[in-house]
């Protein structure tokens, strides 16, 4: 490979985290303000840098919007004293926040977010970092590797809140992953039907829903699919890894300053992944809306136009997280199981099993 | 450098087959509170886990003990009001106005209609409050944080009424031996009537929220079920009780402040689980509210407090300063307290919690000699070593919050 293409790819990987790591802060301002609007406050409105206040109009209104929230949050962590409580593990301890971090930033290596169109050729090709082939079976091994994070922290923090809580999470993310997995096989199934070229790729599913989005061919897919993200990613009604009444905060409640701020960055990273996944899988990606050609020109303006037009949908899905957050109760940790192997889980098998009858009808004709 | 301690949940193997013929781990011994986001003040639950399960739950409670019953003994029966606000501290007036009617009791004071009508008027106030808190604990307990801040909006509300009517929003202190401590503000009945008609089209929102919601109801129903038996040995009261099918309530059967003249119903449960608690309670607010429109409606005139006890009531301010026998009156209550006969009584009012009882045993002069106070908290919070085992971890918070109860009036 040329030092160029290689140098390139770095400048896209960090680009990558940034992106990532940015949205995630600004996933936080998301459900900070959208929470205060569904319960009729105001929500983080006064964080405002040096002199920022006297550009006019557009200052004030930043500042109104919270839009510089998120940076003192931010360095709030960073600057907080480093508390390592007496009675922790210390190895596992420090090494938890990192495990819990690093699946969620990988799983985006092969996520596609954009295309660019040669303007020569014609030839369109996804923006993403490594072309893999079995792009969807990576993202499941590797963001399933995010429950050691949460094991690891329950159990070197010694105390006995943040076992429960690890113990609960991890039967959960466990149970979840597969009608998480069982779930978006059909759509594979059809990406692979006999007569279609397609593989396993994201950059593939998205090619797929050129002309029509698959949340309305596999609506039961993209529900099973949906709830198991919102258990995957921990999130209410699904938070039993943290059900702050019953277990305090649950297998952080040991954790403080920066160790804290990175669970919480990888918590919310999962949200923005899961986020771009659901998009890229049921909502067509970056193409423009079902059964209309993509609008974007080519060339590098184009790429931009659908980059962001891909972001555009997967906030809006993080939006649609955060209002079911501050909606509903929590389930108890039985009922989440039950949930998830008498419910999901065989409405996944059942879901695959007809696809694979669909296809394999169609295939004999 | 601290040591390491290790919780043994493993090691298994090693205890296999020792006193159990099947593999078994030990049980956890948790220990929730005193400060804990699901105790709402300083329970502290001493409880053994096996696995999820709760297999025994101590409640330990003490961590807000403040001596009132003793401190009664060493003050007039005025400068103990304030003292009554800290007891349920959800539902301060309603404090004072059971207190202020056993003293009452004590000296046998009749009082007038308009001053019987605030006081009514103020513990029903007091009542919406604080079942709004509950409604709203209970909902973020089970997880959802929206409802807690719509019922906590509507009690700010109440807060600006209350602080219209007696100074202050928390510690309201409102009442005196033989009457209140002032009239009520001129258009203030107005605003309460205006808050009436904003209230109840939030309300229906904030319940809506939970009522009917598939997962508050797979958490509560069928959880933390207390059947009849157990709800009147345990001396459980107010809405926890009428929840269990048991259709007591003082209101209506030992009418006081002449709530025999308005027409509310009394919401009664049939299970008894934690379900039947929350929707006791939502239903209590609405025909809180019922009551308050009819006190307002027909509110009477004439005197605030109980002009022929001289001894009592302190005297108005500008007789104080003109006349010579409201002098002495005046310098007598301030310094002796007001005159009571000897004698014991024992009254108790339905309180938001429950009943709330003051024993006063008196031998005559401005101070009790003895004073005994029956908390609803106290009382219902006993049956958690009966409720909570066999019920999952995560129960604990849907239970206790269904029991509302006020740790200031548990550890008095």
């Amino acid at each position: 490979m040329e030092l160029t293409s290689i140098l390139l790819k770095i400048v896209f990987a960090v680009l990558m985290i940034v992106v990532v790591m940015t949205m995630a802060g600004y996933s936080v301002l998301i459900e900070r303000k959208v929470s205060s609007w569904v319960q009729g406050r105001v929500g983080p409105n006064r964080t405002a840098p040096f002199l920022v206040n006297y550009i006019p109009f557009i200052g004030p209104l930043l500042v109104r919007m919270g839009i510089f929230q998120p940076m003192a949050d931010g360095l709030k962590f960073l600057f907080k004293e480093e508390i390592t409580p007496g009675h922790v593990n210390k190895t596992y301890y420090f090494l938890a926040p990192i495990l819990a971090l690093v699946p969620a930033l990988t799983t985006m290596v092969v996520i596609p977010f954009g295309q660019y169109t040669d303007p020569s050729t014609g030839a369109s090709n996804p923006l993403m970092l490594a072309p893999l082939d079995i792009g969807i079976l990576f993202i499941f091994a590797v963001s399933s590797l995010g429950v050691y994070g949460i094991v690891l922290a329950g159990w070197s923090s010694n105390n006995k809140y943040s076992f429960l809580g690890a113990i609960r999470s991890s039967a959960q993310m466990i149970s979840y992953e597969l009608s998480l997995g069982l779930s978006v096989f059909p759509l594979f199934l059809w990406l692979n039907a006999p007569g279609v070229e397609g593989g396993l790729g994201l950059n593939a599913v998205v090619d797929y829903q050129q002309n029509f989005w698959f949340i309305f061919v596999q609506p039961l897919s993209a529900l099973l699919f949906l709830v198991a993200i919102f258990a995957e990613t921990n999130r209410l009604p699904f938070d039993m890894a943290e059900s702050e009444t019953d277990l305090v905060g649950g297998f952080h409640t040991e954790y403080g300053c920066f160790k804290f701020g990175i669970f919480f960055v990888a918590e919310y990273a999962h949200i923005v992944i899961g986020s771009a996944l659901f998009t890229l899988l049921f909502l067509g990606g970056w193409h423009f809306l079902p059964g209309l050609s993509d609008p974007w020109p080519a060339g590098w303006i184009g790429a931009v136009l659908s980059t962001i037009w891909f972001l555009v949908k997967t906030v809006i899905l993080i939006v649609f997280f955060v209002l079911i957050r501050w909606t509903l109760p929590r389930f108890r940790y039985d009922q989440v199981m039950k949930l998830g192997w008498t419910i999901l889980l065989p409405l996944a098998i059942g879901n695959l099993i007809l696809n694979a009858i669909i296809i394999a009808l169609i295939d004999s004709q | 450098m601290a040591e390491t301690k290790e919780i043994s949940i493993g090691d298994m193997g090693a205890r296999a087959g020792s006193y159990h013929d099947e593999l078994q781990g030990e049980d956890m011994e948790i220990n929730v509170g005193p400060s804990h986001p699901t105790t709402h003040g300083v329970l502290r639950l001493l409880m053994e886990l096996d696995g999820d399960i709760i297999t025994k739950c101590e409640p330990i409670v003490g961590y807000l003990h403040r001596g009132d019953e003793k401190i009664a003994e060493n003050m007039t029966y005025n400068q103990f009001v304030p003292y009554t606000d800290r007891l349920d501290y959800i539902a301060p007036l309603a404090n004072n106005v059971t207190y202020a009617m056993a003293v009452e009791q004590l000296a046998g004071l009749e009082l007038p209609p308009r001053c019987q009508a605030i006081r009514l008027l103020v513990t029903e106030l007091a009542r919406i409050s604080s079942h709004l808190l509950g409604i709203g604990v209970y909902g973020m307990d089970a997880g959802a944080w929206t409802p807690f801040m719509y019922t906590f909006t509507e009690r700010e509300k109440l807060y600006g009424l209350f602080e219209e009517l007696t100074g202050a929003r928390f510690t309201t202190s409102y009442t005196r031996i033989g009457g209140v401590a002032r009239d009520v503000p001129e258009g203030w009945l107005q605003r309460v009537l205006d808050f009436c008609d904003q209230h109840l089209p939030i309300l229906e929102e904030t319940t809506k929220l939970l009522t009917r919601n598939r997962i508050f109801m797979d958490r509560t129903e069928g959880v933390g079920v207390i059947s009849k038996e157990d709800a009147l040995a345990y001396g459980i009261t107010g809405p926890n009780l009428r929840a269990c099918g048991i259709d007591l309530d003082l209101r209506k059967d030992r009418p006081y402040l002449g709530y025999d003249q308005y027409e509310f119903d009394v919401p009664v449960g049939t299970t008894g689980d934690c379900y039947d608690r929350y929707l006791v309670r939502a239903e209590e607010v609405r025909q809180s509210i019922r009551i308050v429109r009819q006190v307002i409606k027909n509110f009477p005139d004439g005197a605030w407090y109980a002009e022929d006890a001289k001894k009592i009531y302190k005297p108005a301010k500008d007789k104080v300063l003109t006349s010579m026998e409201e002098l002495i009156q005046n310098f007598m209550i301030v310094t002796e307290g007001p005159r009571m006969p000897a004698g014991e009584v024992y009254f108790e009012a339905e309180n938001p919690k429950g009943i709330l009882g003051f024993f006063i045993v008196s031998k005559g002069g401005g101070v009790p000699y003895r004073m005994k106070i029956r908390s609803p908290s106290f009382c219902n919070l006993s049956i958690l070593p009966k409720l909570c085992p066999g019920s999952y971890l995560s129960d604990i918070t849907v239970l206790l919050g269904s029991l509302d109860f006020v740790m200031g009036e548990c550890d008095r």
